[in-house]
């Protein structure tokens, strides 16, 4: 077995490996929570649940209707955003200038509903999804084993994020995001219809999550609960990365997938809470978070 | 006066900020390529008429035509697209944009908007911190960015709001200059104003508004008959 100063080499990749795929996962999601609470405000509680859902929806399609992965790609975070897009214009607009708890709570409630249904019908015990034909397999590398799939995942995972960062922050419809976000008034004033954008916004941060959801589904379980387990560790990632930062999301949702691997190497005891240990040390030095502007 | 001309008709408007009735009642019209002011004292009910034009305060009732065409049912982000430019009284300038960013931001509303080139001909300091951050930019220079970024849009109506505000003297000099090239061009302004040593010489009417009511007209060759009047309105 390899190993270097009493490391064991293959321990520490397999670690790290299993951290970039956690962390590309929790990219995704802030991703679409950073985008939501930027422009809206809205702390979406349901984005957990809704990438349950992705991974279901990609589950049942394939189960019942013999559509595959790459076709789930296309279809379900589409369908997923447009759930997004019915609970914007018909759930949180009608509070939106409510108190922003109203939200938390609506959204938490249909978090709730959403996984109380799943789980419902398809019991708690979990369900498998292959691996699309294509990305079975894998490479030998020096020091460990990669398997196609995962490798896909992260480069899927960083090519959205890359993809969307850059939409955000460098094109006239970024632009609008960003200026809606600021002064929505205004920019009604200028003729942009703020409420349309707003809507397709929260479509597209929820349709992150169901693509995520699609990705995830070969990997792990697909359960009821694999969303609320998630969450939490992305809210902790939001904040740290700076409430509404979309760079922020995204380096900090990989950098703390890595930070989680190489906790589970070198002290596993710990590998659950490091990501909170490092919340709390990033708010007493940093408020606004890492990448967050200070108010 | 054919009303084939007249940009803005308003009657008996009415405005409200939830509970909080503003406007009474408001008549008045500008017709096209009229510098009209709008003067009063602070809270007399000036901004909130140009923000009921662009439909961005709570409530309002009344009528409020443009080029002829009823708006008081209408979206706010439609206004926009008659050809109406804003610029708001705290200049609406976005930390997130850089200054060319800020600049085309607004979508175009007519096709014969002013080009970047001419912008930024009129107004050369805004080329050379075209990259900054658009609130990093002295008061003076956001103000011409405000301004500068609704006639790239096209608008050939403009309401402004208090844009002399805080500005040192030369600087007021150069937006007064730059409101008489845009008067020769043919745009109608409409011009919410405190600093009535800037409005009276580039005016072609004055508003008086007093507790959200219009309660005097005064045109261009009455200015000097009415001063001692303005004087006790305006509290000067």
């Amino acid at each position: 077995m390899a190993t270097f100063l009493g490391i064991n080499l293959f321990g520490l990749f397999g670690q790290l490996l299993v951290g970039l795929i956690n962390g590309s996962f929790y990219a995704l999601l802030s991703l679409g929570l950073a985008i939501i609470f930027g422009l809206l405000k809205i702390i979406n509680f349901a984005q957990g649940a809704l990438y349950m859902v992705g991974a279901f929806f990609a589950w049942i399609a394939l189960d019942s209707m013999g559509v595959n992965y790459w076709a789930a790609l296309v279809f379900v975070p589409l369908a997923v955003g447009a759930i997004g897009v019915l609970m914007e214009r018909f759930l949180l607009r009608p509070i939106a200038n409510e108190d922003h708890l109203y939200s938390l709570l609506l959204t938490f409630g249909l978090a709730l509903i959403l996984q109380g249904t799943f789980t419902h019908l398809y019991g708690s015990s979990g369900l498998s999804y292959a691996i699309p034909e294509a990305l079975k397999g894998g490479t030998r590398l020096p020091f460990m084993y990669l398997p196609n799939y995962r490798a896909w995942i992260i480069v899927a995972s960083l090519v959205v994020c890359a993809g969307t960062w850059y939409m955000i922050e460098k094109t006239k419809l970024g632009a609008y995001l960003r200026a809606g976000t600021e002064n929505p008034a205004l920019m009604q004033a200028f003729g942009i219809n703020v409420p349309l954008i707003v809507t397709l916004t929260f479509g597209f941060g929820v349709g992150l999550a169901g693509l995520a959801g699609v990705m995830a589904a070969p990997v792990y379980a697909v359960s009821p609960e694999m969303g609320s387990n998630m969450l939490i560790v992305v809210f902790a990632i939001v904040v740290i990365g700076g409430m509404g930062s979309i760079g922020g999301a995204i380096l900090t949702g990989l950098g703390m997938g890595i930070v989680e691997g190489l906790t589970k190497y070198f002290y596993p005891e710990a590998s659950t809470t490091v990501i909170f240990v490092v919340m709390v040390v990033v708010l007493l030095t940093k408020p606004a978070g890492l990448f967050g502007k200070e108010a | 006066m054919s009303s084939g001309n007249e940009k803005i008709r308003i009657s008996d408007l009415h405005a409200f900020y939830g509970e909080s009735h503003i406007l009474h009642g408001i008549d008045m019209h500008v017709m096209q390529g009229e510098l009209v002011t709008l003067l009063g004292r602070n809270g007399s009910g000036r901004s909130t008429t140009l923000r009921s034009i662009m439909n961005m305060v709570g409530r309002r009732t009344g009528s409020i035509n443009i080029n002829g065409r009823e708006t008081i049912d209408m979206p706010a982000h439609k206004i926009a697209h008659l050809g109406m430019g804003f610029c708001p009284e705290e200049r609406g300038i976005f930390a997130s944009l850089n200054v060319e960013e800020n600049l085309m931001l607004p979508p175009t509303v007519r096709s014969d908007g002013m080009s970047v080139e001419e912008i930024y001909e009129i107004f050369p300091n805004l080329y050379e911190r075209r990259t900054s951050q658009g609130t990093r930019l002295s008061g003076g220079e956001q103000q011409m960015l405000a301004l500068a970024r609704i006639l790239r849009s096209g608008a050939n109506v403009l309401l402004l709001d208090e844009i002399t505000e805080g500005l040192a003297p030369v600087i007021v000099q150069k937006l007064a200059e730059v409101l008489v090239t845009l008067k020769e061009r043919g745009l109608t302004i409409l011009l919410v104003e405190q600093n009535f040593r800037f409005a009276a010489p580039i005016a072609d009417r004055h508003y008086v508004m007093e507790h959200g009511h219009i309660v005097e007209e005064v045109l261009k060759h009455e200015l000097k008959a009415k001063t001692e009047l303005l004087n006790t309105y305006l509290g000067v």
